[in-house]
């Protein structure tokens, strides 16, 4: 692999890392381990640990693929791999 | 018009449009059976997509689950969505530049083995085989509910119609299909969501109605006002209620994740976009389509138990009063109550209903200082929610007749996408990658048509004669997914060094250890009885239910296949080449023209 592949994968490989430690922390992290101290604290009548656990999680999925389909194209044009 | 002409009408007009579709978008060739030739847009993409993932145990079954395991039931939706994230990044964009159709074909060529691919092959039909017989008993139930007849005849019907316009059309005709089917489903469910909130709390959303005040008055919050309802009659606070144990949601949140990830039905749909930007960006759109539906949902079963609550539990608890006299009960009650699925006994002969937890042993003393002889709603089935839901609201007949059609949609446009999977692996994979390689275009067509018919007869008949449960079924398939498919596939993309070893005994390792735990806690292929451990909580691991195992069985996979590519060979130049070219987007293959 020549080092600019080498550069565009770890480039990859960071992206993806960050954007999963988050997919992480809002299901596993918020809606689950620490969804009763989180409960404590309200945003309109729903406890934060139920609503991460039933609806936020499911929007920061969303916006996490879109962030990465946006960032990955970039990225593909920066290192000039991109498809036509 | 009454409500059986109504449903007749309705059902039969979505159901001649299907057909219409899969006519009209007829396969031609194995490119187009397959993988819909290659030209759909990744819009069109994702809302096909988001049909052929979300299924009766979707549509029907979920927000029965939440509304009777409140918190608990989040399992399932963050379960069944945060698995598109692993796919949109670690998987989507590589199988699409890879560029061959089918996910035992990508594995048999990453790991340079005929083996690998056909041990791909059996996991593959045993997951998905395992999904499409709950889908198809979902199909005849709905069927014979809703035209009046046995349920033989309900699944005779449904397969028939999954039979033309699946083994007609091919992926191109069912990925116009799904696209119509995705309408009617997510139009049907939000209406008397919307509708329902609106009585509730006075707010159109569903999704904010979740969060908001109740509309009569009190100024309470509508999730304040149900923890108060429920756990007044001895149940479990709605918004803290665990399923099983924490580490128990945990480990099963993410065997569905991973099992999303895994299933070949979800992931054949990323070879048919047209290019490997559109794969990462097909995976948001099918997301953001079923988004729409698993945020409703939390507000149906919230406030379906809500106006169940209610409905019984008219003043306060011990009251003389304060229940439903069983005379005055709604015309919804009385039709639920002729399909055996809600029943009534009058344990104190009071006549009236007492709908508690008698199991709470805090709350007996209580309920026998109100001459309460145990909870008289015997059974309220918790599948009946969604169904049930338009009519307990009132809603008026046009509206529970297309909640009918879009229970349809949804289970027919599963069935469709699983069944085109099994038959692509065994036209594609096993007859022309391993017994026939010279077969023609036109033969192998005409053998995939012949295995999705056999697919069908056989989960029919595995339908007629259900394993007994559906639901579990369906949780299983995907365990079965997450500890063959994922695992195999993360591996080829992101381990170079992964070699043919190392991934046929790790996918191996993986499904028998899944396998061996659900069948020592549900019986061997289902048969209760045959269960050499009882299906009981002390005797889990851990207290991981069977249903949750795939993410143990995941991680099985990964360890003996890293282990055992540690003592063997490494992959040849070729390979390691391979890997590193479909790493990069540039010169994917050009799409197909349709």
């Amino acid at each position: 692999m020549s080092n600019r592949a080498e550069e565009y994968w770890r480039a990859n490989i960071r992206l993806v890392s960050i954007l999963l430690v988050v997919w992480f922390i809002v299901s596993y992290g918020f809606g689950i381990i620490l969804a009763e101290p989180l409960n404590t604290i309200k945003i309109g009548g729903v406890g934060l640990g139920f609503w991460f656990a039933q609806q936020g999680s499911i929007f920061t999925f969303l916006v996490l693929i879109f962030i990465y389909a946006k960032r990955m194209n970039a990225l593909d044009r920066e290192f000039d791999v991109h498809e036509d | 018009m009454n409500l059986q002409t109504l449903t007749y009408t309705v059902v039969g007009l979505t159901f001649a449009l299907y057909i219409g579709i899969a006519f009209w978008a007829r396969a031609s060739t194995t490119g187009e059976f397959y993988a819909a030739g290659r030209g759909i847009h990744p819009i069109a993409n994702g809302m096909a997509t988001a049909a052929d993932w979300m299924s009766a145990a979707s549509f029907i079954s979920m927000a029965g689950l939440i509304a009777f395991n409140g918190y608990g039931a989040s399992v399932f939706l963050m379960g069944w969505t945060g698995g598109y994230v692993l796919l949109a990044l670690l998987l989507a964009p590589y199988l699409r530049k890879f560029g061959k159709f089918t996910v035992p074909e990508f594995i048999g060529d990453r790991y340079y083995s005929r083996t690998a691919r056909i041990v791909a092959v059996i996991c593959l039909i045993l997951a998905s085989v395992t999904y499409v017989i709950g889908q198809m008993k979902g199909i005849g139930v709905a069927f014979s509910r809703f035209l009046e007849t046995d349920y033989d005849t309900g699944l005779y019907i449904g397969m028939g119609i999954v039979f033309v316009y699946a083994v007609m059309g091919g992926m191109k005709g069912i990925t116009y299909t799904q696209i119509a089917q995705y309408c009617v489903l997510i139009f049907a469910y939000t209406v008397p969501a919307v509708f329902i909130s609106l009585n509730i709390t006075g707010n159109p959303f569903p999704q904010l109605g979740l969060g908001g005040t109740m509309a009569d008055g009190s100024g309470m919050y509508m999730l304040e006002k149900l923890d108060l309802v429920v756990t007044e009659l001895g149940f479990k606070e709605y918004t803290t209620q665990v399923m099983g144990s924490k580490l128990n949601m945990f480990v099963y949140t993410l065997s569905l994740m991973i099992g999303t990830a895994g299933l070949p039905h979800v992931i054949i749909r990323f070879f048919t976009v047209p290019k490997v930007a559109d794969a990462r960006s097909t995976a948001g759109w099918a997301l953001l389509f079923i988004a729409i539906l698993y945020t409703t949902a939390p507000a149906v079963g919230s406030m379906a138990r809500l106006n169940l609550m209610n409905t019984i539990q008219v003043g306060e608890v011990g009251s003389a009063e304060g229940n439903l006299s069983y005379a005055d009960r709604p015309q919804w009650f009385r039709n639920w109550e002729k399909t055996g699925l809600l029943q009534y006994e009058d344990k104190n002969g009071d006549g009236r209903i007492q709908y508690y937890n008698d199991k709470s042993p805090e709350f007996a003393a209580k309920a026998e200082s109100y001459g309460w002889k145990g909870n008289e709603m015997i059974k309220v089935d918790r599948d009946i929610m969604v169904l049930a839901n338009p009519e307990i609201a009132n809603l008026p007949n046009w509206v529970v007749a297309l909640v009918v059609a879009g229970g349809l949609a949804a289970a027919l446009s599963t069935a469709a996408g699983l069944l085109l999977a099994i038959s692509s692996s065994i036209s594609h994979d096993l007859i022309k990658g391993v017994m026939n390689p010279n077969i023609s275009e036109k033969n192998e067509l005409l053998a995939g048509r012949f295995a999705m018919a056999g697919a069908i007869a056989l989960a029919g008949y595995f339908g007629l004669h259900p394993p007994d449960f559906a639901a579990g079924t369906v949780a299983i398939a995907f365990g079965l997914a997450a500890s063959s498919i994922f695992p195999a596939l993360m591996m080829g993309i992101f381990n170079k060094k992964m070699n043919r070893a190392g991934a046929i005994w790790g996918m191996i390792a993986g499904i028998s250890v899944t396998m061996l735990y659900v069948f020592q806690h549900k019986g061997i292929m289902f048969i209760p009885g045959t269960s050499f451990l009882g299906d009981m909580s002390p005797s889990w691991f851990f207290g991981i239910s069977p249903n949750a195992f795939g993410a143990i069985g995941a991680v099985v996979n990964f360890s003996v296949a890293i282990a055992v590519s540690k003592i063997t060979a490494p992959p040849p130049d070729h390979i390691q080449h391979l890997v590193e070219d479909i790493r990069i987007p540039k010169g994917a293959s050009t799409a197909v023209e349709h």
